[in-house]
């Protein structure tokens, strides 16, 4: 049996691979980087890397890098809630994610944007969780309706309680990671048992070019001690925050993700660290930030493949879109994104979802680029050799009137070699006419009223759910924060 | 005024070419031969930017040159500026704006366009950079006595901030005494009416706009 092509796209050749390496490593010697924690410095500076304390500047050397890149794990295995099913975040294994930190829903009935609320959240966490081919969460939408200063626990709580998939998430405040570590603690059972066995990602992004802010280096360093994975998020924007070229644009994603790189080795040798990012095509006539440009996916696709060189786990923003409503944009933009995304063998794909610039969560969309995923890792399986001969034995004995739907062949496979429709529309005219002329946005909007109807949410034991309660509780006392919602 | 110099075109065209070095030379040019510096910018470098205005609506005009003839602009005003004589100087002002991006938010790209731009159009602008705390935006306003307080915001955790400064404002009791002007990726008008700003610019341009609106509504106040 011949073994299936798993279909896979590069788009730079090893040298200049190794070029924009070069260079990036040749940028962080010479000009290095601005760290605005001195937390981190200090760590900078026990590795031996020149400081200017005064700057908030480090120039990292060569071997300083070189040493963080063989402590870093290559693979990193986040398990569920439940600590059940595993998943291996390296090599080329694909996992899609829901866009994170919306601060805005699109309401289905209207489709208009508005603020979103608890009941919100709780809605789209347990749509992901019953989203077959979304294999992680994330803090994928800010609830309005709590306070300010506790939305990134808040957050994470929502996840924790609706959904069992490990879960992406990040800090909004420095003292943000406490609670949110003990709830995750409280999940496992135990710090070592949550080291041994992750369920959360950290995202933390670099503030284009070159800068680590407080907040964001913090979140390496406490990820880092409590054995949680941080993915490093690089936003820069061609021509505005970053080199306009694609290849000028990936030097600078991959200085700053080198130097996040080693904040984390610095705080922890070993500390797991995914390569990530959330770069743009800076559009140079509305100064907007277009995730669905194609030169956006091309330079995530291209920094993936710089990551996977580096031997670190990857992640990158595609499968999203800045249309503002689910139409064709939307579709297009999606499509191509994820298939590429998955093409590229980037393994936490962080898309689904999202609109409108990485600021609106739709989840009728979420339902909508479940099936884009389905569809890519139908992809990524390829074609493959299912029985020997191919089919010569299927034409034995071949008459005029042979035909293939009765044949026991075709029941052994056909459910196997290929995936049934859900959302798109694969009807007639007359009878999409006759079901009322939906569209895919009318048909996903039912299919999420009917999930929801359907299934019970997804909540761990009551013990747990008092545990997490009272630290989210405490967290709101301590940050002074008034009254949380109700849940629903 | 009637005078003529061929400075005053290769004055334009620098700023229109977003040559900031060239738009500063013949600035430095005009004061040694003794040209008055108002002419200078009246009729060298404001129908420079109006053009670069012109090519942007047009659309032949991208970002780029845009913000490059901004830069120009404000290049060559700042070697001007100091030898306005103060009637001039502020005849030309178009108020003061204190600017910057909130706190927990470095990222200033918008924020930059947009004290550009309005740099470029006359406004005096106290930018205060990046990651900026609430009442340092307020204290900054009231120790210049500006007219306008500009808050940007990239991240949609960082827009918050923009609704604290104007209950801080409420707070000190000084929210008469500027008009705030909110921008940034994920702000929306909507946004901006809800917790009680007085403008909301889309782009830069449109931030020029709504600022010279509100300045000159706080310039009629009594």
């Amino acid at each position: 049996m011949i073994a299936p092509v798993r279909p896979k796209v590069e788009l730079l050749s090893r040298a200049y691979v190794e070029k924009v390496v070069d260079e990036a490593l040749a940028l962080l010697e010479r000009e290095g980087v601005f760290v605005e924690n001195a937390e981190a410095r200090a760590l900078f500076r026990a590795a031996g890397a020149p400081l200017d304390e005064a700057a908030q500047r480090v120039r990292i050397p060569i071997r300083v890098v070189e040493d963080a890149l063989a402590s870093a794990p290559a693979t990193i295995v986040l398990s569920d809630r439940a600590g059940l099913r595993e998943f291996t975040v390296g090599g080329d294994e694909v996992h899609f994610d829901p866009g994170s930190t919306a601060t805005r829903v699109l309401d289905a009935g209207t489709q208009r944007e508005r603020k979103a609320a608890t009941a919100d959240v709780v809605r789209l966490t347990r749509l992901t969780d019953a989203c077959e081919h979304i294999h992680f969460q994330s803090t994928a939408l800010i609830s309005a309706d709590v306070p300010e200063i506790v939305a990134d626990s808040y957050r994470l709580y929502l996840g924790l309680l609706y959904s069992a998939k490990p879960i992406v998430t990040g800090t909004f405040r420095t003292a943000g990671f406490k609670p949110m570590l003990d709830m995750l603690i409280a999940v496992r059972g135990g710090a070592e048992a949550l080291r041994r066995r992750p369920l959360a990602v950290f995202d933390a992004c670099p503030s284009p070019p070159l800068k680590w802010s407080h907040l964001t280096a913090q979140s390496l360093i406490d990820s880092a001690r409590a054995g949680l994975p941080s993915a490093l998020i690089s936003m820069s924007l061609t021509g505005a925050t970053a080199p306009v070229t694609l290849g000028g644009a990936l030097v600078q994603h991959t200085a700053e993700n080198l130097s996040g790189l080693v904040i984390c080795q610095l705080a922890r040798k070993g500390a797991p660290v995914i390569f990530g990012g959330s770069p743009a095509s800076f559009d140079m006539r509305k100064g907007t930030t277009p995730m669905g440009a194609m030169e956006t996916m091309m330079i995530d696709m291209a920094y993936a493949q710089i990551g996977k060189h580096l031997k670190l786990p990857t992640q990158a923003y595609m499968g999203l879109s800045d249309a503002k409503i689910p139409d064709a944009q939307c579709g297009f933009e999606t499509g191509m994104g994820a298939v590429l995304a998955a093409l590229a063998g980037i393994n936490v794909i962080s898309g689904p979802g999202m609109m409108d610039f990485e600021s609106t969560q739709s989840p009728e969309k979420l339902l909508i680029d479940n099936d884009i995923c389905g569809m890519a890792y139908r992809l990524l399986d390829g074609v493959a050799q299912r029985e020997e001969p191919l089919a010569a034995h299927l034409f034995d004995g071949i008459r005029p009137d042979t035909q293939f739907l009765t044949m026991p062949h075709t029941r052994k496979w056909y459910r196997i070699e290929h995936r049934m429709a859900n959302l798109a529309d694969r009807d007639t005219y007359d009878a999409w006419e006759g079901a009322g002329r939906k569209s895919i946005g009318d048909r996903a909007a039912e299919q999420a009223r009917a999930l929801l109807a359907a299934v019970a949410p997804n909540l761990p034991d009551p013990a747990l759910r008092g545990e997490l309660r009272a630290i989210m509780e405490a967290d709101a006392r301590e940050s002074a924060a008034a009254g949380l919602p109700e849940l629903p | 005024m009637t005078e003529t110099n061929p400075l005053y075109g290769r004055m334009t065209e620098a700023v229109v070419a977003g040559d900031a070095e060239t738009a500063v030379a013949l600035a430095r040019q005009a004061l040694d031969s003794r040209l008055d510096p108002q002419t200078a910018i009246e009729r060298g470098y404001i129908p420079g930017i109006r053009r670069v205005g012109e090519l942007w609506e047009s659309g032949d005009y991208f970002l780029p040159e845009l913000i490059s003839g901004a830069a120009a602009m404000k290049a060559a005003l700042a070697v001007l500026g100091p030898a306005l004589g103060a009637t001039a100087a502020a005849g030309l002002s178009r108020g003061r704006i204190v600017i910057g991006t909130m706190e927990g938010d470095i990222h200033d790209i918008g924020k930059n366009l947009v004290a550009s731009m309005l740099s470029a159009n006359g406004f005096e602008v106290v930018d205060l950079g990046a990651d900026v705390k609430i009442d340092r935006f307020i204290d900054a306003a009231v120790e210049t006595r500006a007219d306008l307080i500009g808050l940007s915001a990239l991240l949609t955790t960082t827009m918050l901030g923009q609704r604290r400064v104007v209950e801080r404002l409420r707070e000190r009791g000084l929210r008469d005494r500027f008009k705030i002007l909110v921008g940034g990726a994920p702000v929306s008008r909507a946004w901006a009416s809800e917790i009680g700003a007085d403008g909301y610019g889309e782009n830069a341009l449109a931030a020029v706009t709504q600022a010279s609106a509100l300045a000159d509504a706080a310039r009629r106040k009594p």
